[in-house]
C-alpha cells in the first residue's frame, strides 16, 4: 500500500463540538495569520512553490523503513518543513497536507480538522523552528542534534495533544489514553528525528544556501523561540506528570474548569438545548437549534470574512 | 502515473454528481456537524442518519452499499475510544482484573463508546460520498467559494496535481533502494534499524530537493503558459433553484435528525 494513515489523525465523532471548535478557531486565526505574512513577504511564485512542498510532505510519509516483524515506520515531516521552509510557509503547508489527507483519504475527520491541524502543523512549527532558531549559531552538530530532538518532542507533544483532546471530549479515560499513546510515539519520534537529521544533513550537504543562518532566520520572527521553547517545556513537563499522575492532571483540569468545559453539554447558553422562556417543547428545540446554527454560521462569515480580508490585504 | 491511488472520483451520471459543489460541501459539513451534536444513545437518530446516508447513495447511482464497503478507514481509531468504556461515571457492568488493572466497564461508557463509534462511522461515510461524487477541482473551488483564503485553496490544489509527479519521484527512490539492496532470501537486507532509517532519511532529503528544483522548472513553464496566480475552471459554477432547493431540503431533513435524536 502506497499510503498508510499516520496513526495521530482524529477522525470525525471522536471529539465533542465544543473541543472541535475551540481548535478551529484557534488553527482558522494562525492559519489566517499565516496567510497575511505570506501574502505580505513573499511573491506568487512561493504558493506554487509551497504547493509542491506539501506534495514533498506526502509523498515522503510514504518512504516507510522496515522496523521490525513486519512493522514499517514512516516519516511525518512537519519539523523538516518548519526548518526548511520556515514556521508560517510550513503552517500552511502542514495545513494543506492535513486538509488533503481528512477531504480525499479520510485520514482525519472534517470536523475534527482544526484540533489535526493544531497537533500535527502548528505545535510541529513551534517546537521545530523554535528550538532549531534557538542553535542558529551553533556548530553543524549541536544544530542537527537539536533538529532531531526537536523531530522526536513534535511527534510526542501531538500524541500528548491528541490524547488530551480526547479526554476532554469524553472519548477516552486518561488513565489509559496517556500511557498508550505516549508509549507508542515516544517510539516513532526516535525514527522520525533519524530520518529529519539524515533529511537534513543530506540537504545541507547538497543545497548549503537553502540553510543558511542568515535565511533560516528571516523566515520567523525570535517570538517563535519563545513559543517553541515554553510549548517544548510544557510538553517535556506535563508528559511524565499525566503518565505517572493522570489522577493529579484531572484533579487540576477539574479545578480550573476545564473538564466542564469540555464534557459538559456544549450548549451553555442554551440550556439543555431549550430555549428557557418556550419551555421544554418541541418548538422550543427547534427554536434553540435553529439559533445555535445561525450563531454557528455568523461565526464562520465573520471568521471567512477577516481571512478573505486579510489575503486580499497583500 | 498513479491516478487509480489518489483520484477518488468515482464517474456516473447522476443528480447528486451534478449538484453544485458548494451544497455538497456545506451539507456533508453539517450532517458531520449533526452526528457530533446527537447525544449519546439516541439510537433511533443514528439510524436514521444511517437510511439518509443510504438514500444519498441511491441518489448518487454508486450502489447502496457504496461507502459501506469503504468506510472501515476510522476504524483503528476506534482503539482510542476503548478506554472510554470504563467511565467512572455510571452503573458498573463487570469487574475485570487484568495482574494489576483492574478495569470495570459501565453502562455509561459503553453507551458512549457505541455512540462514538456510529458517529465516527456514519461521518466518514458522508466525507467519502462527497469526494466520490464531486470531482477535486471542482471542490477546491467551492472552498473559494465559501471564502477559504485563496493561499491555501492554491496550495491545495497544487498539493493535488504534484502528488501525482512526486508519487512517481518517490516510486523511483524506492525501486532504486530496492535494487541497491540485494537480500538473501529470508534475511532483510542493510544493517540495522538506525542505518535503515538513515536511509530513509537521506531519501526524502533526495526527494525534497528533486522536489524543490522542479517547481522551479513547474513554475516557468507555467508562467509561459500565461499563469497569473489564479488557477481557472471551464465550470461556471453557478447555483441554480434546484441546487438551492436540495440543500434546503437536506438542512431539513438534519433538523428532523436533531428532533428525533432528542425526544
Amino acid at each position: 500500500m502506497l499510503y498508510s494513515p499516520a496513526p495521530l489523525h482524529i477522525p470525525d465523532g471522536f471529539l465533542n463540538l465544543v473541543i472541535s471548535l475551540l481548535f478551529w478557531v484557534i488553527t482558522a486565526a494562525t492559519v489566517g495569520v499565516a496567510v497575511s505574512k505570506t501574502n505580505k513577504s513573499l511573491g506568487e511564485k512561493q504558493v506554487p512553490l509551497m504547493g509542491i512542498m506539501a506534495a514533498f510532505i506526502f509523498a515522503a510519509q510514504m518512504l516507510n523503513f522496515p522496523v521490525m516483524g513486519g512493522t514499517s515506520g514512516h516519516f511525518l515531516g512537519g519539523v523538516l518543513a518548519a526548518i526548511v521552509l520556515g514556521p508560517w510557509a510550513s503552517v500552511l503547508v502542514m495545513t494543506a497536507v492535513i486538509a488533503l489527507q481528512g477531504l480525499l483519504f479520510q485520514d482525519g475527520g472534517l470536523l475534527a480538522m482544526g484540533a489535526n491541524i493544531f497537533n500535527m502543523g502548528l505545535l510541529t512549527a513551534m517546537i521545530g523552528y523554535g528550538l532549531y532558531r534557538s542553535v542558529l549559531s551553533q556548530s553543524k552538530g549541536i544544530r542537527l542534534a537539536v533538529a532531531g530532538g526537536a523531530a522526536w518532542l513534535a511527534v510526542v507533544a501531538a500524541a500528548l495533544m491528541t490524547s488530551l483532546q480526547l479526554w476532554l471530549s469524553g472519548a477516552a479515560q486518561l488513565q489509559i489514553v496517556i500511557p498508550a499513546m505516549l508509549g507508542v510515539h515516544v517510539l516513532i519520534g526516535i525514527g522520525e528525528a533519524i530520518v529529519t537529521v539524515a533529511a537534513l544533513a543530506f540537504i545541507e550537504q547538497t543545497r548549503p544556501d537553502l540553510l543558511g543562518q542568515k535565511a533560516t532566520a528571516e523566515k520567523g520572527g525570535g517570538g517563535w523561540v519563545v513559543a517553541g521553547v515554553i510549548v517544548s517545556l510544557l510538553a517535556v513537563l506535563l508528559s511524565p506528570l499525566a503518565s505517572a499522575d493522570p489522577d493529579g492532571l484531572e484533579r487540576v483540569a477539574e479545578d480550573m474548569g476545564f473538564l466542564q468545559l469540555g464534557q459538559s453539554a456544549p450548549y451553555q447558553i442554551l440550556p439543555d438545548y431549550t430555549i428557557p422562556f418556550l419551555g421544554e417543547t418541541a418548538l422550543s428545540t427547534i427554536v434553540a437549534g435553529t439559533v445555535g446554527a445561525l450563531v454557528l454560521l455568523g461565526l464562520m462569515i465573520v471568521l471567512g470574512n477577516m481571512l478573505k480580508r486579510k489575503s486580499n490585504q497583500s | 502515473m498513479h491516478a487509480e491511488i489518489f483520484d477518488r472520483f468515482h464517474e456516473a451520471e447522476s443528480r447528486l454528481h451534478r449538484l453544485d459543489p458548494r451544497v455538497k460541501v456545506v451539507v456533508t459539513v453539517l450532517f458531520i456537524l449533526s452526528n457530533a451534536l446527537l447525544p449519546d444513545g439516541a439510537w433511533a437518530a443514528f439510524g436514521l442518519s444511517w437510511l439518509v446516508l443510504l438514500g444519498w447513495n441511491a441518489l448518487s447511482r454508486l450502489g447502496v452499499d457504496f461507502t459501506f464497503r469503504r468506510s472501515f478507514v476510522a476504524l483503528p481509531f476506534a482503539l482510542a475510544a476503548v478506554s472510554a468504556i470504563f467511565s467512572p461515571i455510571g452503573k458498573p457492568l463487570a469487574d475485570w482484573s487484568l495482574g494489576p488493572l483492574v478495569l470495570i466497564p459501565t453502562d455509561y461508557g459503553v453507551i458512549k463508546f457505541v455512540s462514538i463509534l456510529l458517529r465516527s462511522w456514519i461521518s466518514v461515510q458522508a466525507a467519502i460520498l462527497l469526494v466520490a461524487v464531486t470531482r477535486f477541482p471542482d471542490m477546491i473551488h467551492a472552498f473559494e467559494h465559501l471564502r477559504v483564503p485563496g493561499v491555501l485553496t492554491t496550495i491545495v490544489a497544487f498539493l493535488y496535481r504534484y502528488l501525482f509527479v512526486l508519487t512517481d519521484e518517490v516510486m523511483r527512490l524506492l525501486r532504486a533502494r530496492d535494487s541497491r539492496s540485494a537480500a538473501e532470501p529470508g534475511r532483510r537486507s542493510g544493517r540495522n534499524v538506525v542505518w535503515r532509517a538513515c536511509v530513509a532519511g537521506n531519501m526524502a532529503g533526495q526527494l525534497f530537493l528533486r522536489s524543490y528544483e522542479r517547481s522551479d522548472r513547474i513554475y516557468n513553464a507555467m508562467l509561459a503558459r500565461g499563469y497569473d496566480g489564479h488557477l481557472r475552471t471551464l465550470n461556471p459554477h453557478v447555483l441554480h433553484p434546484s441546487d438551492w432547493a436540495y440543500g434546503a431540503a437536506a438542512i431539513f431533513i438534519l433538523i428532523l435528525l436533531q428532533l428525533v435524536g432528542r425526544f
